[in-house]
Parts: C-alpha cells; sequence; structure tokens
C-alpha cells in the first residue's frame, strides 16, 4: 500500500471556515501521514488562512470560484476527484453537505465510502454507527482510497499551529447541471445546532410557540443554540430545522438541556452523546430522567425564567 | 414521465435490534422486516405525481434474494405499475446498490429517480449520490419538497442550516427525506390484487458490473448505555452542580 496521505475537504460560506473542519482533522491526525486541506468557493482564500492555522495542517488548497458556492456537489466532487490522485484518504465531516457530496466523489473514484465515522482504529479500520445508532460496527475498508465523512462531535477540535503554506489550484468549474435558487437558514445570531457547545432543547411540555421565548431567554444567557423536540416540531411550535432526534439533527455538545422534553426513543438517539444532560421536566416519571446527568423535576414556566435571571 | 423508484428491505423500524452473541453482525433471525421508511417516502412522492398526471409510469426496483419480492408487492399495492426484481443471493452495498440501478437506468430510462435518502440499517446515506454520479445526472438529496414543470425540477432540500432550493433539469436523481409527505397505508384490495400481478426478474450477474463488497465486517458492539445521575432540588443547585462539578458553565 502507498504511503498514507491525507485530504481533508473544509466546507466554508464566505470566508468563514466551519467549526467541524478542526475536528474533522483530529479524525484526520489518527490517521498517521500529512495532512492536506482543501477549501472552495467564494473568498475560499480567506477561510484557506484559517484552516492553514489548525495543527497539524501541511498544504491549504485553496480554490476560489463561485462554481463551488452552497457545495454544489455535482461541481465539488469534479474539483475533489480531479486533486484525489496523491491520496490515500479524503475526508469531510458527515454535515448535510458532506453526506451529499462524498459518496459521488467515492462512486466517481469507484471506490465505497465509509460514512460517519465515529473513531478512527487505523489507517484502514474504522467504527461507525449503524441502525440508528442502536448498534456500532467496525468496519475494514478494502479500497485503496478511502473516502470517508467523519462526525465531527465524536472528535475534539484540534488546537492551533503557526500558518502552514497555502497554495491555490485549477478550478474545474460549473459543471451546468445545477444552479443554486435560494436558501432560508434559521438561527440568526444564534449558533448552529451542529457546531454549538452548549444546546437547550424545548418539548411539548412548552405548550406553545410563545412559551419557547422562554427556551430561547436562557439560549442567550448561555450563548446556546435553540433545539426541540420532534413533538414540539409537530405541534407547530418551532421549524422542523431546530429538531434533534433520529430523523432530526444528531448532536452531542458538551451541555444539553431538554426542557419539557419527555424521552421518546427518537430523541434520545439524537443527543444522547452529549457530554452533560439537564432534564427539566414537570413529570418525575419522564423517560428523559433515565439518561440526565442533573434533572430537575420543576415546572418549565418557573425553572426557565429562574434560570435565565441566575445565569 | 417515468419514474424509477429504488427500494430497500430493512429490518421493520418498531424492531429492536439485537447483536449475536460472538459480536460478529447483527441477528436478524426471525426478525419482522419492511421497507426501508425513506423509501416508502420515494414511492409515495411517485405515486403522487402520477396522480398529479406529471409522471405516467411508476416503476419499483429492488436488489435483493427472493424475499424482497415482499416488499415489491407492497410497492405494487402502494401504486407502482410495474416492479423489477434483481436477483441476488448476496447482500450488496452502496456502491453495488448504485452500479446495479445505474445498469436498470439505462435499460429504464426514467426522467426521474427516486430513492430515500438513507437506508434505517446501514444508515450510510450513499446510494442516491453514487447513483446519480456513475449516471452523470444532476442530484438533489435531503429533499423536502419536489416541483416539476416540464423538464425543469425545482427542489428543496434539507440542509444543516435550514433549507435550499436547487434547480436542474431531468433527468434527475432525488434522494427523500422525512418530510416530504406522510406515505399512505396499502389498502387490502390492492393488497390482494398486487399478489398475482408479475415481478419482473433478472440475475445480478448479467448485468455485467462488479458488486464485490468494499468493506469488510469486523465486529459489531452495542454502545454503552448512559446512567441516570441525579435530581436537584432547585434552579440555585442546578446551576451550582453545572458550574463547580461538570464545569460546562
Amino acid at each position: 500500500m502507498s504511503d498514507t496521505r491525507i485530504l481533508v475537504i473544509a466546507e466554508q460560506e464566505k470566508g468563514h471556515l466551519s467549526s467541524a473542519t478542526a475536528r474533522v482533522m483530529d479524525a484526520a491526525s489518527r490517521l498517521g501521514g500529512p495532512i492536506d486541506v482543501l477549501v472552495a468557493g467564494s473568498q475560499a482564500s480567506e477561510a484557506a488562512q484559517k484552516a492553514a492555522r489548525l495543527t497539524g495542517v501541511s498544504v491549504v488548497t485553496s480554490v476560489e470560484d463561485s462554481a463551488f458556492d452552497h457545495m454544489l456537489a455535482e461541481n465539488m466532487g469534479s474539483l475533489i476527484v480531479s486533486l484525489a490522485e496523491p491520496y490515500t484518504h479524503l475526508l469531510c465531516a458527515s454535515t448535510t453537505s458532506g453526506r451529499n457530496v462524498m459518496p459521488r466523489v467515492a462512486a466517481l473514484l469507484g471506490v465505497g465510502q465509509i460514512s460517519d465515522v465515529i473513531a478512527v482504529e487505523s489507517a484502514d479500520t474504522f467504527v461507525r454507527p449503524i441502525y440508528a445508532g442502536s448498534v456500532l460496527a467496525t468496519v475494514r475498508s478494502l479500497d485503496d482510497k478511502k473516502v470517508m465523512t467523519i462526525r465531527p462531535t465524536a472528535f475534539e477540535p484540534v488546537g492551533e499551529q503557526s500558518a502552514a503554506s497555502v497554495s491555490s489550484a485549477t478550478s474545474t468549474g460549473d459543471q451546468g447541471l445545477v444552479t443554486f435558487v435560494d436558501e432560508q437558514l434559521a438561527g440568526g445570531e444564534r449558533p448552529e445546532l451542529g457546531g454549538a457547545r452548549v444546546i437547550i432543547s424545548g418539548g411539548r411540555g412548552l405548550g406553545s410557540a410563545e412559551n419557547f421565548r422562554l427556551i430561547e431567554g436562557v439560549a442567550d444567557r448561555l450563548g446556546a443554540a435553540v433545539g426541540a423536540s420532534r413533538a414540539a416540531v409537530d405541534a407547530g411550535y418551532v421549524p422542523n430545522d431546530l429538531q434533534v432526534g433520529q430523523t432530526g439533527k444528531m448532536v452531542a455538545p458538551e451541555l444539553y438541556i431538554a426542557a419539557g422534553i419527555s424521552g421518546a426513543v427518537q430523541h434520545l438517539a439524537g443527543m444522547k452523546d452529549s457530554k452533560v444532560i439537564v432534564a427539566i421536566n414537570s413529570d418525575e416519571e419522564a423517560p428523559i430522567f433515565q439518561v440526565a446527568d442533573y434533572g430537575l423535576v420543576a415546572d418549565l414556566f418557573q425553572a426557565l425564567p429562574e434560570l435565565e435571571r441566575k445565569l | 414521465m417515468k419514474v424509477l423508484v429504488a427500494i430497500k428491505r430493512v429490518i421493520d423500524h418498531n424492531v429492536r435490534v439485537r447483536i449475536r452473541e460472538d459480536h460478529s453482525d447483527v441477528d436478524l433471525t426471525h426478525a419482522k422486516m419492511a421497507m426501508n421508511p425513506f423509501c416508502e417516502i420515494a414511492l409515495e412522492e411517485a405515486v403522487r405525481l402520477k396522480e398529479q398526471g406529471i409522471a405516467d409510469e411508476v416503476v419499483a426496483v429492488s436488489i435483493g434474494d427472493k424475499s424482497v419480492q415482499e416488499q415489491l408487492r407492497t410497492a405494487m399495492a402502494l401504486g407502482a405499475d410495474r416492479v423489477l426484481h434483481v436477483n441476488s443471493d448476496t447482500a450488496v452495498d452502496s456502491l453495488g446498490a448504485a452500479r446495479v440501478l445505474a445498469e436498470v437506468v439505462k435499460r429504464e430510462n426514467p426522467a426521474l429517480v427516486l430513492l430515500g435518502k438513507q437506508s434505517i440499517d446501514s444508515d450510510s446515506s450513499q446510494t442516491g449520490p453514487m447513483l446519480a454520479a456513475l449516471t452523470q445526472l444532476p442530484q438533489a438529496t435531503f429533499a423536502s419538497k419536489i416541483t416539476i414543470d416540464g423538464d425543469r425540477l425545482e427542489v428543496t432540500r434539507e440542509i444543516d442550516g435550514g433549507l435550499e432550493t436547487l434547480a436542474m433539469s431531468l433527468p434527475a436523481v432525488v434522494t427523500t427525506d422525512l418530510r416530504l409527505n406522510e406515505p399512505r397505508y396499502a389498502k387490502l384490495p390492492a393488497i390482494m390484487k398486487a399478489k398475482k400481478r408479475p415481478i419482473e426478474s433478472l440475475e445480478i450477474d448479467t448485468l455485467g458490473v462488479d458488486v464485490t463488497p468494499r468493506q469488510a465486517l469486523i465486529r459489531v458492539d452495542v454502545p454503552r448505555e448512559r446512567q441516570a445521575g441525579v435530581r436537584v432540588d432547585s434552579v440555585d443547585e442546578l446551576i451550582d452542580r453545572l458550574k463547580n462539578e461538570a464545569k460546562v458553565i
């Protein structure tokens, strides 16, 4: 087998490097071998400067071309394949972008993909969750080139180094297959669920969309992202992109606060890997207490404002 | 226009998965099997396109041994006009499935291929984009809304920060997310009728594609269960413990 050489495909938007990149770097550093990073899109060179300072990066390749904005799979796929030749491992975060682009890359290269890796055992053996995380599979890749997506929350962000060199590569351009129309992004000031250090989620117990303000109040105190259970989404309290769970976002923040969430299996599947879980619920029998490090049996409408005041 | 829907037979989503004592694999013996829920959504969307007069034929395809015919019959009961069984005694992985489906696309020439965004067993989320790559078609994964106007397709996708809309020309490959639609249930007369309808079958080795698995399963484990922690009596105690014990705020 050829010597290990790794390419990390970073996501960036308007010069902002995705926070998942530092975590993918942690996974990459466990493979053994030099690690290069690819950053593409408008203002890629700004994000490339940030990527160059991540510990362990050898060379950052920057491709500044709007064809790669929004990580369009057809355009990103062609670009990655054009650069893939010297690498034994191609890594991307298992975000919706990574899961969109990387299988396309794998198929164009004629290799399989290892999805959603949560642990690196060796350069060819990895652990990944299957059956919605109820089973962990250890798999060995039989391909010479390993195309992988990495679950960012399963790895720690690497630190900083003095900047590595940044080079540029030829754009493969727009493949002319897909056009971006528009996007509706939620959140605004608050951090995104996927990368948040602290998340506070509300459930059906809040009773209405208006009452979600109680969650937001605490979130703003903590600099936390806001999430929701499927029940809260189905009841129309919040838009569905806030849903944490098996069918929504899988999160693993340092602190997860579940308020008024009973703890259905489908919700637990999406947050049980959080470092510290707090449950606040008026029903002391709620299953959420069985996974919570700290449980507070209380009326949300008193506890949440008190929490906001005292934090 | 013709819509091709790929169907995967998986363990029923209500069944709790067990692993074998020797950790060699999951144990599916006697487990209730069903159509992958995301494939049900793909099929439902295809049937709705037909009901709206946008599609004129819905073809469902599944890869596997004879048992997948059960899900293909369900597909017929739910509204598929024709079903195709690609017979394979061994399981195929995502790349293998994508290569088989690419051959089926060549033969069937559909305007739209619909697949579930992932199967609830392997959770890989690969086959759709791999098929798009192999057929050189545009792709839209995690669709929550599909609009077709002539040969123009607009797909709203569920992305990490919210929603994104892409436009492309047909033919295209689309994978379906949970909120695209709510699948119907099959009605008894349709189920009875589907039992008598023919299933086209072809052997996987006649397609001339390499479906050798790309990964070896070394072992499976059950993740460590989380234990319940402590009950706190007040908001003050909670804040104190989060600050001084857990040190997370």
